[in-house]
């Protein structure tokens, strides 16, 4: 090789070893300004789990809790209302839970529960996120066996957050994770470890 | 044929050609990079300009990056810039570059500043060069006066309170010009929301415009060098200046060497002083803005105390600001000023070597003045170099017309 | 090119004494004592967190820290944080919050103890570490003390069980033009308190590091992360250096 083709060659590989540095450089430069962007740890805080207490809550009551900036229901459900469910499979769109993305594994049974007795579900419709109505009086006049209504479309879940086929909804509600602590307390935003 | 003139040099097809039908591009890069030709003798003064702009896309990609984080709101400003300190993932860094940069965007622009003093990159023809970079250099001072407001920090309230203030004594307008400026009777939360949009967006918009033009006159008459030759005067057979490099590959890759050396000064102060001993992040901008408690001790940030020692050496109020006005802008005449027929300092004679290195002393020591508290000793002497400060621009149609020059070379000294 | 250097000398000279000055500039203190606080100390900061939960936090919150963020910097697990340092506060992720109310505590003291998140930044080490040392018994004043780091504190001496009671001797000296300049001259052990002055010198030095500490957790992280962006820009000055070298080869 000629000096000159020696120089060309240590040019371009200084070149190239000079620009791939670089880049790396950006590279790590670009990791703090785009982790910044993740939830801070004020966030997390504000984010962690919310516990709800169910000794005042009465059979068929509900009460309604945030958690993450989301509503939340979580129902006493009566043994009438447990009998109920298996009676209207044929109108739901999806009553084996097979969206897996809907609900927890524990979750994914014929109650959608923990235990039976409570029903945790997020209270977002998910066709377009409106909070549904809840509507636990049977009508059977009307062929309403109790559950929620959501007021914007006219979807509608049964008393398990189960939608019905033919709404503008197309999954169940999303069950959040959740624990049960003790007997009366649950814990939405967790479901294993210490609190 | 006329035709095929106009696509020589440009690409003939694909897709630069696409793009160099719709835009000028590989014209401008031609332009601007590739044959821009500036001197070969370049010495490590001049990466100072370089060196600006990489400061100034730190402070514009990390400020932006605290906007996200930080509340521009009386109440909660404090507690947000400590929200960004140690809860936002990786915030504390994004602070302490920006908090950094600030004060290296004034080291790098002062050195700037100096090496048009030493090579006469101020004299004709490259005089508007000059006015825009001043320009530029009264916006940045009202960016970093606007910025340091939003802390919301001791020295962030009573700072700015007293150089508000500074405004009232400009006679008639005075009071009601600073009330204007505040948007209420005294510094609020108003003044401070204002204040944000000015540093966030108004003040930038204007330095990115102004940086622009200064690039665009810069290459309309072509650099400068440390000889201060005008190396157009001499071109070789094929138009291109014979003691002229392109800017692309020599100046960027020499820069480039500069850039990192910058990055690893820059970097040792944030990651091992960002504080630098309370010269960067002052002590008493830790406390909350407390406006029933003045600090015992108010100073401008560094970069503004020379100018700041001015003020306080004169007795009277009117005055002192008419002086410290002065001080500051007197600078923008140093191309009428300057009568010496010869651009570089290494051609230039005894009385202005003296003169600038005077100069130097006198700025560097105003700069230490103006941090120290006011006794009669400080006094005395910020009001010594108060005066050499203004001789130095005052005489100096006079001791530069008088100075010896040594003759100047046709080509510039270049050694490998 | 001597010139130049002379000038480039004179502006590093500059620049160091406009350095030097601002890190000798402190505010007149009577102690002058150096905190001499070992950042990398984690005993030390643990003691330091103890001492501060149980004498400080009851008046002083500490409005910015995390519980989870001592935890982390200080080696703690969550239950060592919960049964230890949590008093009033249930979950890791809450801040250090003092149990007095701050409006009362104003009414109190005549005026609200300060949070004490930056007050490490805000007045140093040193002052703090001086501060908890220096109180001495004042008959006029409201709390029978007084301090001579901050003279009219509104503090109480939270640690007299430690460190005792001293009584503060001053030298009056008069000057030409009438004047009198008041100098601290020593302190006098008056009673003495659980501790021998240098173990309560330990206790206050843990205590100025763990706040030390809390005015910046990320501090030792920074420094280590810095140690490898200034090797790595190295190297990359190294290449660069070369590829400049080799461009400009032939350039005459």
């Amino acid at each position: 090789m000629t000096e000159d083709d020696l120089d060309r060659n240590r040019r371009h590989f200084l070149t190239v070893a000079t620009l791939v540095t670089g880049a790396v450089g950006a590279g790590f430069v670009a990791v703090p300004f785009l982790s910044s962007l993740k939830p801070s740890a004020r966030a997390q805080a504000l984010g962690a789990p919310v516990e709800v207490p169910l000794g005042s809550i009465q059979p068929g009551e509900m009460v309604r809790v945030l958690w993450r900036g989301r509503l939340v229901f979580v129902l006493r459900r009566t043994e009438e209302m447990l009998a109920k469910l298996p009676s209207i499979v044929d109108e739901l769109e999806d009553p084996n839970s097979e969206e897996v993305e809907q609900q927890p594994d524990y979750a994914a049974n014929e109650t959608r529960s923990v235990r039976p007795e409570y029903l945790v579900v997020e209270g977002s419709c998910t066709h377009l996120g409106c909070a549904p109505l809840e509507d636990f009086e049977v009508r059977p006049a009307e062929g309403w066996a109790g559950g929620f209504f959501c007021p914007c479309h006219g979807s509608k879940f049964d008393l398990a957050g189960r939608v019905y086929s033919g709404v503008p909804a197309p999954t169940n509600l999303r069950v959040p994770p959740h624990r049960f602590v003790r007997d009366d307390l649950i814990l939405i935003g967790q479901d294993s470890g210490a609190a | 044929m006329a035709r095929i003139e106009a696509e020589v040099g440009k690409p003939q097809g694909g897709f630069m050609k696409w793009i160099d039908d719709r835009f000028p591009f590989t014209e401008t890069m031609k332009y601007h990079v590739t044959e821009y030709y500036a001197s070969k003798n370049f010495n490590w003064w001049f990466v100072f300009g370089v060196l600006a702009m990489v400061v100034l896309v730190i402070q514009l990609v990390t400020g932006i990056f605290l906007t996200m984080n930080y509340k521009p709101a009386a109440a909660e400003a404090f507690a947000s810039v400590e929200y960004i300190m140690r809860d936002v993932e990786w915030g504390w860094l994004i602070r302490y570059m920006h908090s950094t940069g600030a004060s290296f965007f004034f080291i790098v622009v002062y050195l700037h500043m100096f090496r048009a003093m030493l090579y006469g990159s101020y004299k004709k023809p490259r005089e508007l060069i000059w006015l825009i970079g001043m320009m530029i250099f009264f916006v940045l001072m009202a960016e970093g006066f606007a910025g340091y407001l939003l802390p919301w920090g001791q020295m962030s309230y009573w700072g700015a309170q007293v150089i508000i203030s500074l405004f009232g004594a400009i006679p008639v307008v005075g009071d009601a010009l600073v009330e204007f400026i505040r948007g209420d009777y005294s510094i609020s939360d108003i003044t401070l929301n204002r204040f944000f949009a000015l540093h966030v967006i108004v003040l930038p918009l204007a330095l990115i415009g102004l940086i622009f033009v200064h690039i665009v006159a810069l290459h309309e008459v072509g650099s400068n060098n440390p000889d201060g030759i005008e190396i157009k005067k001499n071109k070789g057979p094929d138009g291109i200046p014979l003691d002229g490099v392109p800017f692309h590959p020599h100046h960027t890759s020499k820069d480039l060497v500069g850039i990192i050396v910058f990055l690893m000064i820059f970097s040792a102060v944030v990651f091992f002083a960002p504080d630098m001993g309370g010269m960067f992040l002052e002590h008493a901008n830790f406390e909350p803005a407390n406006m029933t408690a003045t600090p015992e001790h108010i100073a401008p940030v560094w970069y503004y105390t020379p100018y700041y020692a001015i003020l306080r050496a004169v007795p009277d109020k009117l005055w002192g600001f008419i002086l410290f006005a002065m001080a500051v802008v007197l600078p923008v005449f140093l191309p009428w000023l300057d009568r010496c027929r010869v651009r570089s300092i290494r051609y230039r004679g005894w009385m202005y070597k003296t003169a600038l290195t005077v100069f130097v002393i006198t700025f560097i020591s105003l700069g230490w003045l103006g941090l120290q508290a006011a006794t009669p000793t400080y006094v005395m002497f910020a009001r010594i170099f108060s005066v050499l400060y203004f001789a130095f621009f005052l005489l100096m149609p006079f001791y530069t017309a008088a100075d010896k020059t040594k003759p100047v070379p046709d080509r510039v000294v270049y050694h490998d | 090119m001597i010139k130049l250097k002379n000038l480039a000398g004179v502006m590093a000279l500059g620049a160091c004494l406009l350095a030097s000055q601002a890190m000798a500039a402190g505010g007149g203190s009577a102690l002058t004592d150096h905190a001499e606080i070992d950042p990398d100390n984690v005993s030390s900061l643990q003691r330091g967190a103890r001492n501060f939960m149980n004498y400080c936090s009851g008046c002083h919150s500490a409005q910015y820290v995390r519980f989870n963020t001592i935890g982390k910097q200080l080696d703690l697990s969550e239950e060592q944080l919960v049964d230890n340092l949590m008093f009033n506060a249930e979950k890791t992720f809450e801040t250090i919050r003092s149990s007095m109310p701050a409006k009362e505590a104003a009414r109190w003291y005549g005026t609200a103890p300060p949070d004490l998140s930056l007050m490490a930044r805000a007045k140093g080490t040193d002052y703090v570490y001086n501060f908890l040392r220096g109180f001495y018994v004042s008959p006029d004043s409201p709390t029978g003390v007084d301090n001579v780091v901050l003279a009219g504190t509104s503090m109480p001496h939270v640690l007299w069980e430690l460190q005792g009671y001293q009584a503060a001797h001053f030298e009056h000296h008069e000057n030409e033009d009438g004047s009198v300049t008041t100098s601290f001259k020593g302190f006098e052990q008056l009673t003495p308190g659980s501790m021998d002055a240098e173990d309560y010198d330990e206790f206050v030095r843990d205590t100025t590091n763990f706040l030390a500490f809390i005015a910046e957790p990320i501090r030792q992280d920074r420094r280590k992360l810095g140690v490898w962006v200034i090797m790595f820009l190295l190297f990359f000055f190294v290449l660069a250096t070369q590829l400049k070298k080799q461009i400009w080869k032939d350039v005459k």
